[in-house]
C-alpha cells in the first residue's frame, strides 16, 4: 500500500495564512510516500513544509507560484499507475472535464491531478480518473464560492486506488472515499 | 592590587602548615582531656580542655582554615558536654560548674567552656533558660576580635538553638517566653553583625578585596541567626512585624556597610514567608532608600517582587490580600524612589526593575490594564531623552518588558489598549524593533487573534511600522538579508487575513487603513503586501454581492467603491514593477465585476490587463501564460454586450496568433475557440468556432513545415491530435458546423502524416492518437443516441 497525498491551491500567504490546524495535525511526517501538488502553494516556505512531510514532492506550476522552475506538467509512475499533474489554468474552459480528459489522453496517464477551481472533483471517464483535491486552505477563488478546505489521500494497491477526500466543513473534518480499479493491461 | 604571585602561593602553604600545626596541638590536648574524662578528673578535664581551646586564640588563620580548626574543637567539646552532664549527676551542681569554668586563664577558652556548661545548665532547668542565655550573650562581648568573636557566638547559637524558650517548647514558662528567645537571638545577631562589619576596616586599604572575599566566606554565620528566627514557632506575623523586622532592619541600616546590607536584605527576603513580606511591605520598602548608595537595591527589590509574583501565582487565594495592602502602589513607588536615589544606575538596571514590577503586576492584577500601562509609562519616563537604546543588555530587558504582556494576554487587541506600549517599543533600535514586530505578528497568527476595528488596525500598523515602511533610521534595503526580508514581508501578507470584520463598512475602513500604511512600503514591499489586500477586498465584494447591497450614496454603490479601491491598489503595483502579478489581479477583479453585473468596471479591468500585456510583458513564456489567463477569464464572462465582447475577443485571438512560437500560437488560437462557444453566457457561434480551429490547423501545418525545413525532418503531429480532440469536443457538444467529414478529414491527415517518412516518430503522439481513437470507439458503444452520431466516423 502506497500513500500519495494530493494537496494544492493553498495560496499562502496572500489568500490564506496557513493550512487549517486540523489538517496540520493529521499530516504527520513519515506516513506518506509521495506528495503530488497541482501548484499555487505559493512560496518556498510551503514547499519546505511539504518536504518535511515526505521527501518525494512533485509540484506543477500554478500561475501564482513563486518558483519558476516548477514544470507546467509532470508525469510519474507509482506502482502500476501513471500519474499526471497539471495546475489547470492552461486548460480552457477552466474546470471543464472533457477538456481535462483531452489533457489526460495527451499525457497518457491513468490519474490526472489538477486544480485551479478550488473545488474537489473525482471524475472517472473512459480514459482514466481526474482528481482535483480542491484548495487545502479553502482559499478564495473567482470560480468557486464558499470553498471548504480539502485534500486527497490516494491509497495505491496493485491495480486498485482508493481515493480518500478530506474536507473541513463547519470546523469538522469529513472523510469520503471512492474506489477506482484499473483495467488489467492487455498483454 | 596584588594578583596571584609567589607570595600568595606561599601564604596558602603557610596557612596549610599553621592549620596542621594547630590541629595537631588540639589533638594533643584532647588526648589528655579524654584521659581526664575517663578518670572523672574534673580539674584535669578543665585544664586540658582550656589548653585545647587555647588554639582557637590564633590570629594567623584565614576564615576557612579557622573554621576547620573550630569544627575539630567543636567535636571535642561535645564529649566534654556529656562529661559535664555526668558530673552534675555525681553531685557537682550546674551552678558550681558554671562558676568553676570561669577560672580558666584566658578569656576565649573561658567563654567556650561557659557556653558548654550553659547548655547543660539550661537543659537541667536548674535556672530559667532566659537568664542563662542573657548572661552568655553578654559575656561573649569580651571577645572583640571579628573572626574569633564570630565563631564563638556561632558556637553559642549552635548549642542553644534547641534550648530556646520557644512557644510550646519544654523551656517555655519558667524558662521564659518566645519574646525572650527572640531577644536573645536578636542580640547575638546584632553583635555578630557588628563584628562582621568591623572586619571591613581592619588591615591596609590595598587588601580591601581580600578582606571582602574573607567576609563573604563568613556571611552565613551571621545569616543563620535570621534563619533561626524564622524557625521559631512562636514568631507569628505580629511578633515578626512588631519586634523581629524592625530590630533587624535597624541593625541593617545602622551598620552602614554595603556588603552586610545587601546580604542581609536578601536574607530577610529569602528566609521569611512571603505572607509576612506582604504584610510588612511598608517597613521593608521603607528601609531600601536608607541603605548605602552603593548597595544594589534594584536586585533586592527585583527579588522581592519576584517572590511576591510567585506567591501570587501559586496561591490565588491571597490575591485579595495583595489588593488590601495596596502592594502594587507601594512597590511602584519604591521602584521610583530607588531609581531617584541612585542617579548613576545603569539603564539596564532601571529597566529590569520595571520588568520585575510588570511581571508582578501581570500575576497579581492581570485585569488591571491601567496598572500595566502605568508600569510601562514609568519606564517610558525613565527612557525619555535616551533615544534608541544601544546597550545590548538594556535592549534585552526592553524586549522582556514588551513580550510579557503579549504572552500573558495572548491577545494583541488587549495589548494595543496599553497607550505606553508603542512608546516603549520606539526606544528599540531598528533591527531589534523589527524582531519585536515579527514576534508580535507571530503571536497574532499563533493565537488566531482577529483585529476587528479600524482604529485598532491603525494602532497595530503604527506599532509595526518599521517592517511595513522605510523610516529615517533604516539601513538601505540591499544591506538586509534577502531571505529574512522575504520571510518578514510574507508574514505581513499573512497578517492581513487576521484584519477582518463581518460588518462591511468597518471592513472597508480596515482595508483603507491598511492600504494607507502599505503604500508607504515602497517598491520592494508592495509585491508582497498588496496582493493580500486585493484578495481581502475581493472577499468583501463577494459578501456584498451575496448580500445584494445595491443602494449607495451619491450614486456610487458600495461595490463600486470597493472596485475603485481595487483598481487603485493594483495600479500601485506599477512602481515595483510587477506587470505579471498586476495582470493576474486585474483579471481576478474583472471576474468579480462580472459576478456583480458591472459591465463597465469589468471592461475597465480587462483593458488594464491588455495594456499590461501589450506594454510590459515581453518574455515569451510569460506571454503564453498571460494570454491563457486572459482567454480563460474572458471565456467565463457573461456580463459583456456584443460590442465589448467582440472587441475583447478580437484582441485575444489577435495576440494569440502573434505569440512567438508557432506551437504556442496554435494552442492559444484553439483555446480562443471557446470564446465563441461559451454556453451559460450564451453565444455558441458554431461557425466561428470552426473558423478558429481551422486557423489553428493552418498554424499547425506551418509549424510542421517549418520544422521539416529547419530540422531536416517533419515535426511532431501532436498539435494535429490536439485539434482533433477539440473537434471531438465540439462535435460532442452539438456544434453543427463540426461535421463527421471534418473530423474524418483530420483523422486521415494524421494517419497519412504518421506514416510519412518525413515525420519523426514520437511514442507520446502515437499513444495520444491511439487513446483519442479509443475514445471515439468508446463513444460508438454508448447509448442515448451518442453511438449513432459517431457511427459515420470510420477508423
Amino acid at each position: 500500500m502506497v500513500l500519495v497525498l494530493a494537496l494544492g491551491d493553498l495560496h499562502i500567504p496572500h489568500r490564506a495564512p496557513d493550512l487549517p490546524t486540523k489538517f496540520k495535525s493529521m499530516l504527520v511526517p513519515g506516513k506518506i510516500q509521495h506528495i503530488v501538488s497541482p501548484g499555487n502553494l505559493c512560496i518556498k516556505e510551503v514547499h519546505d513544509y511539504l518536504k518535511s512531510l515526505c521527501a518525494d514532492v512533485h509540484v506543477a506550476k500554478g500561475e501564482y507560484d513563486e518558483d519558476s522552475r516548477y514544470p507546467e506538467t509532470k508525469v510519474l509512475t507509482i506502482g502500476s499507475f501513471k500519474l499526471g499533474i497539471c495546475h489547470g489554468h492552461q486548460v480552457i474552459p477552466w474546470g471543464d472535464l472533457d477538456s481535462l480528459a483531452m489533457l489526460q489522453r495527451q499525457l497518457d496517464v491513468d490519474i490526472l491531478i489538477t486544480g485551479h477551481t478550488h473545488q474537489f472533483k473525482a471524475y472517472k471517464h473512459e480514459g482514466g480518473v481526474i482528481i482535483n483535491p480542491g484548495s487545502g486552505t479553502g482559499a478564495y477563488s473567482s470560480i468557486t464560492y464558499n470553498v471548504n478546505p480539502s485534500f486527497v489521500l490516494m491509497d495505491i494497491d496493485g491495480l486498485r486506488v482508493v481515493v480518500y477526500v478530506y474536507e473541513l466543513i463547519g470546523g469538522e473534518v469529513k472523510v469520503d472515499k471512492i474506489d477506482f480499479k484499473k483495467a488489467q493491461p492487455v498483454g | 592590587m596584588q594578583n596571584s604571585g609567589p607570595d600568595d602561593i606561599s601564604s596558602t602553604e603557610e596557612q596549610e602548615k599553621w592549620l596542621a600545626d594547630a590541629l595537631a596541638l588540639v589533638q594533643h590536648h584532647a588526648f589528655y582531656m579524654h584521659r581526664a574524662l575517663d578518670s572523672c578528673n574534673l580539674r584535669d578535664a578543665l585544664k586540658y580542655s582550656a589548653q585545647m581551646l587555647g588554639e582557637l586564640r590564633t590570629s594567623k588563620l584565614s576564615p576557612q582554615k579557622y573554621y576547620e580548626l573550630y569544627m575539630k574543637t567543636f567535636d571535642e567539646l561535645r564529649m566534654l558536654e556529656v562529661f559535664f552532664k555526668e558530673e552534675t549527676k555525681r553531685g557537682c551542681t550546674t551552678a558550681h560548674l558554671y562558676e568553676l569554668v570561669q577560672h580558666a586563664g584566658n578569656i576565649l577558652p573561658r567563654l567556650y567552656l561557659l557556653c558548654t556548661v550553659g547548655s547543660v545548665y539550661i537543659k537541667s532547668k536548674d535556672a530559667p533558660a532566659k537568664e542563662v542565655l542573657k548572661d552568655l550573650v553578654e559575656m561573649c562581648r569580651g571577645i572583640q576580635n571579628p573572626i574569633r568573636g564570630l565563631f564563638l557566638r556561632s558556637y553559642l547559637s549552635q548549642i542553644s538553638k534547641d534550648k530556646l524558650p520557644d512557644a510550646a517548647s519544654e523551656f517555655e514558662g519558667e524558662g521564659g517566653t518566645v519574646v525572650d528567645a527572640v531577644e536573645f537571638v536578636l542580640q547575638n545577631f546584632t553583635e555578630m553583625n557588628k563584628l562582621w562589619v568591623r572586619m571591613q576596616h581592619q588591615g591596609p586599604a590595598r587588601e580591601k578585596e581580600k578582606r571582602e572575599k574573607e567576609r563573604s566566606e563568613l556571611r552565613d554565620l551571621v545569616g543563620k541567626n535570621l534563619h533561626l528566627l524564622s524557625q521559631l514557632e512562636g514568631v507569628d506575623l505580629d511578633l515578626y512585624r512588631d519586634m523581629v523586622l524592625p530590630r533587624v532592619l535597624e541593625q541593617v541600616v545602622n551598620c552602614k556597610d554595603e556588603l552586610a546590607q545587601y546580604y542581609l536584605m536578601d536574607c530577610i527576603i529569602q528566609v521569611f514567608p512571603d505572607e509576612y513580606h506582604l504584610q510588612t511591605l511598608d517597613t521593608l520598602l521603607g528601609a531600601c532608600p536608607q541603605l548605602q548608595p552603593t548597595v544594589d537595591v534594584k536586585t533586592i527589590l527585583s527579588q522581592l517582587m519576584e517572590r511576591l509574583s510567585n506567591y501570587a501565582a501559586s496561591t490565588p487565594q491571597v490575591l485579595a490580600d495583595f489588593l488590601q495592602v495596596e502592594a502594587f502602589s507601594k512597590l511602584s513607588e519604591a521602584v521610583v524612589k530607588v531609581i531617584e536615589v541612585q542617579p548613576d544606575m545603569p539603564l539596564v538596571g532601571a529597566v529590569s526593575l520595571h520588568v520585575a514590577l510588570l511581571t508582578f503586576t501581570l500575576r497579581v492584577h492581570v485585569d488591571r490594564l491601567d496598572y500595566v500601562d502605568q508600569v510601562l509609562g514609568a519606564c517610558v519616563k525613565k527612557l525619555e531623552g535616551v533615544g534608541k537604546v544601544k546597550d545590548n543588555k538594556a535592549t534585552k530587558q526592553i524586549i522582556a518588558l514588551l513580550t510579557a504582556p503579549l504572552e500573558k494576554y495572548n491577545n494583541i487587541v488587549t495589548v494595543l489598549s496599553l497607550t505606553n506600549y508603542p512608546k516603549v517599543m520606539e526606544h528599540l533600535d531598528y533591527g531589534t524593533n523589527k524582531v519585536m514586530a515579527v514576534v508580535i505578528i507571530q503571536n497574532i497568527m499563533k493565537n488566531g487573534t482577529f483585529i476587528m476595528e479600524a482604529d485598532k488596525v491603525e494602532a497595530l500598523c503604527e506599532l509595526l511600522k518599521e517592517i511595513i515602511q522605510d523610516s529615517d533610521g533604516s539601513p538601505a534595503l540591499d544591506e538586509l538579508d534577502e531571505e529574512d526580508f522575504m520571510e518578514e514581508q510574507n508574514l505581513v501578507a499573512r497578517l492581513v487575513q487576521m484584519l477582518t470584520n463581518d460588518d462591511n463598512s468597518e471592513m472597508f475602513k480596515i482595508l483603507q487603513t491598511v492600504r494607507k500604511y502599505f503604500l508607504k512600503g515602497g517598491p520592494k514591499r508592495l509585491g508582497y503586501t498588496l496582493p493580500s489586500l486585493v484578495f481581502s477586498a475581493l472577499k468583501l465584494v463577494r459578501l456584498l454581492q451575496q448580500q445584494d447591497e445595491s443602494s449607495g450614496e451619491d450614486g456610487v454603490t458600495f461595490p463600486q467603491k470597493v472596485f475603485q479601491f481595487l483598481l487603485q491598489t493594483v495600479e500601485a503595483l506599477s512602481v515595483v514593477p510587477a506587470p505579471e502579478l498586476a495582470l493576474r489581479l486585474y483579471l481576478q477583479c474583472a471576474e468579480a465585476a462580472n459576478n456583480c453585473d458591472l459591465e463597465p468596471i469589468a471592461y475597465e479591468f480587462f483593458t488594464q490587463a491588455f495594456v499590461l500585456y501589450e506594454e510590459e510583458i515581453a518574455d515569451s513564456k510569460a506571454q503564453v501564460t498571460a494570454i491563457h489567463l486572459i482567454i480563460g477569464t474572458l471565456q467565463r464572462m457573461h456580463v459583456f454586450g456584443v460590442e465589448n465582447r467582440d472587441t475583447l475577443t478580437h484582441k485575444a485571438t489577435g495576440y494569440s496568433a502573434k505569440l512567438l512560437k508557432k506551437p504556442d500560437q496554435c494552442r492559444a488560437v484553439y483555446a480562443c475557440s471557446h470564446l465563441f462557444w461559451v454556453v451559460d453566457g450564451r453565444v455558441q457561434d458554431g461557425e466561428r468556432v470552426l473558423l478558429c480551429l481551422k486557423r489553428a490547423l493552418r498554424i499547425a501545418n506551418a509549424a510542421q513545415q517549418m520544422a521539416s525545413v529547419t530540422k531536416g525532418s517533419g515535426g511532431t503531429l501532436t498539435l494535429f491530435v490536439e485539434i482533433l480532440n477539440k473537434y471531438l469536443y465540439y462535435f460532442e457538444h452539438g456544434n453543427q458546423h463540426i461535421t463527421n467529414s471534418v473530423i474524418q478529414g483530420l483523422i486521415e491527415l494524421i494517419v497519412t502524416e504518421m506514416q510519412s517518412d518525413n515525420t519523426t516518430q514520437d511514442p507520446m503522439v502515437d499513444s495520444f492518437f491511439a487513446s483519442t481513437l479509443r475514445y471515439i470507439r468508446f463513444q460508438k458503444q454508448k447509448g442515448d443516441g451518442v453511438a449513432e452520431r459517431y457511427a459515420s466516423i470510420e477508423l
